[in-house]
């Protein structure tokens, strides 16, 4: 039963890990890009739900978008500022300056809101469901089901608006896409803003989830959002979607079946991460692999 | 005077770290693990002097050999990979090396291990090593391995038809990448006197390589100026200490737009010597 318990608590994990794996996922298509400030963005969303929540006491479904679109406007302002003027023959010059941008970001996080955790509001009243022995909080189902709606929109919107399909175009080749009519820079700078929300979104779960946020939480976050887009495959949105739940599972089963004092949960993650890199380094559900 | 020591001698090691670093980056290889190697050349050295009272040159040596042996166990497997899939193996590695020493009684688990005997001539000793590391990578410019490692950098496919042994000198570059990361760990953990888990996390990993390409990876005095440089701008900016961190970061950005190949390029290099030789 306890095991039950916590596959519910792993899925509910796993659903925000997939939503910062997709942000990835997505950059890495499109420019062959490690975006390291992507946690940080995380971290920004969570705290600009906590201030919209705090000041004017917006419900959930009004603050969740308000952030999105505030992380994809930050999203937009790193990908304009700190990687387009970056010449393209360099390719560990784009790395160097998202780290600049994590610097910079976490470094206002810590002035603005303080170095240790503050507390995340109850952004909805959390009824606690019974079935028996097991016990089920609607904060979990919400997460779960706002992540997995997030995740639906955007794979309709990969797949069938006009900006999506020019997405993968242009995660294709710029060069094809460009000859097609693509505008390869504006696609670009969408995908970095869509990209933005969603860890926005994860932000905001986040905080509903842990009641906690510190400036220092995007590290954590974009460490497994990495390991959740190499077990979906780079670039491979719906891989990321399910890497995501099944490293959640994974992570959590992992507490409750060795059980012990040491912390096991990150080797676990890593050691995971490894294995795959050695023998499957295409990801599970990777259909190429990249020379990137 | 003792604070400016200190921050030399963190500089001296830092350079250690950078040129770690560039080793293997040299043939292709970027690994964001060092910190990794460094705590495990800090761990084992520091627990030669404190459980068995070895002396500190070859406690330092001890624990670089000790980090050579695990790069090259994980260089093994790092052959088959490259590009971004190395850059995560090796953060993997980190973390997990991290966390077992984190789950070690033995070494003090995640509280550290103290009580390590203190090296007053640090600085004699990283800036010697520094010296050592700079001869050793001019002459490997020269030699028959280091134009291996550069053709391997520069394009595998034609280096493994030219006749270079791949395999050799991948690992070759970054099990001597480990061992001198591993030294670097040791000199620091007998200049600290204190070492614990925290102090190896990743995002040390990442700053040894934001040393590297910010000074520059097209010759080996880029990631030697780069170390030298991050370590001591952030010290002078303690005028302004409120904003320091925020100004580190966007100089970061604004060199990658202006000079994305880092500061010191070939370019440089060349103009230095046009100059020498003019004097002359």
């Amino acid at each position: 039963m306890i095991l039950f318990q916590q596959l519910i608590n792993g899925l509910m994990l796993g659903a925000t890990y997939s939503l910062v794996a997709i942000g990835y996922t997505l950059i890495f298509g499109v420019l062959g890009l490690l975006h390291f400030a992507h946690g940080e963005v995380l971290m920004a969303g969570a705290f600009m739900g906590l201030y919209i929540i705090l000041w004017s006491g917006l419900p959930l479904y009004i603050t969740l978008p308000l952030t999105m679109i505030a992380t994809g406007i930050l999203g937009l302002i790193v990908q304009f500022f700190a990687i387009r003027p970056i010449k393209k023959d360099y390719h560990l010059a784009p790395l160097l300056s998202t780290i600049g941008v994590t610097i910079i970001l976490q470094h206002l996080a810590i002035k603005i809101f303080g170095g240790y955790g503050t507390r995340f509001p109850d952004a909805i009243s959390t009824k606690i469901y019974k079935f028996g022995a097991l016990t089920i909080s609607s904060d979990s189902l919400l997460i779960f089901g706002i992540a997995v709606m997030l995740m639906l929109v955007l794979y309709f919107f990969i797949a069938k608006t006009k900006v999506g399909r020019a997405m993968r175009a242009v995660a294709e080749s710029h060069l094809t896409a460009g000859f097609l009519g693509v505008n390869v820079d504006r696609i670009v700078l969408i995908t970095f803003g869509v990209a933005s929300a969603l860890a926005g979104a994860a932000g905001v779960l986040v905080g509903i989830a842990f009641h906690t946020i510190t400036p220092f939480m995007g590290l954590t976050f974009a460490l497994k959002g990495l390991v959740v887009m190499l077990l979906g495959g780079l670039g491979n949105v719906v891989g990321a979607m399910i890497g995501g739940l099944i490293l959640g599972l994974a992570e959590v089963s992992s507490v409750v079946l060795i059980p012990s004092e040491i912390n096991l949960q990150d080797v676990f993650a890593f050691g995971i991460m490894i294995l795959i890199l050695i023998f499957k380094p295409e990801g599970l559900f990777g259909t190429r692999v990249s020379k990137r | 005077m003792d604070y400016l020591f200190s921050v030399a001698a963190i500089a001296g090691i830092n350079i250690i770290m950078a040129l770690s670093f560039y080793l293997p980056f040299i043939t292709g290889q970027i690994s964001l693990g060092q910190a990794g190697f460094m705590a495990i050349g800090a761990y084992a050295s520091a627990v030669c002097s404190v459980k068995f009272g070895i002396p500190y040159v070859p406690a330092v040596l001890l624990g670089g050999v000790m980090a050579g042996v695990a790069g090259f166990v994980l260089g093994m497997p790092a052959l088959r990979i490259k590009g971004i899939y190395l850059l995560l193996l090796t953060m993997g590695f980190g973390e997990i090396v991290r966390v077992i020493f984190i789950n070690i009684d033995y070494v003090g688990g995640a509280a550290g291990l103290g009580g390590i005997p203190y090296q007053e001539y640090t600085t004699l000793y990283a800036y010697g090593t520094v010296v050592i590391l700079t001869v050793f990578f001019y002459r490997l410019r020269k030699s028959r391995m280091g134009r291996a490692f550069q053709a391997i950098g520069d394009d595998e496919d034609t280096a493994e038809i030219i006749g270079v042994n791949i395999a050799t000198a991948k690992l070759t570059a970054f099990s001597v990448g480990a061992f001198i990361a591993g030294i670097g760990g040791g000199i620091l953990a007998h200049f600290q006197e204190y070492i614990e888990p925290l102090m190896f996390g990743v995002m040390h990993g990442v700053e040894f390589i934001v040393f590297a390409i910010f000074g520059g990876i097209q010759i080996f005095w880029g990631p030697i100026f780069g170390a030298l440089a991050l370590t001591f701008i952030p010290e002078f900016l303690r005028e302004i200490q409120e904003w320091r961190m925020e100004l580190y970061g966007l100089l970061l950005i604004v060199m990658m737009i202006v000079r994305p190949q880092g500061v010191i390029g070939l370019d440089v290099i060349k103009w230095i010597k046009k100059k020498l030789l003019r004097i002359r």
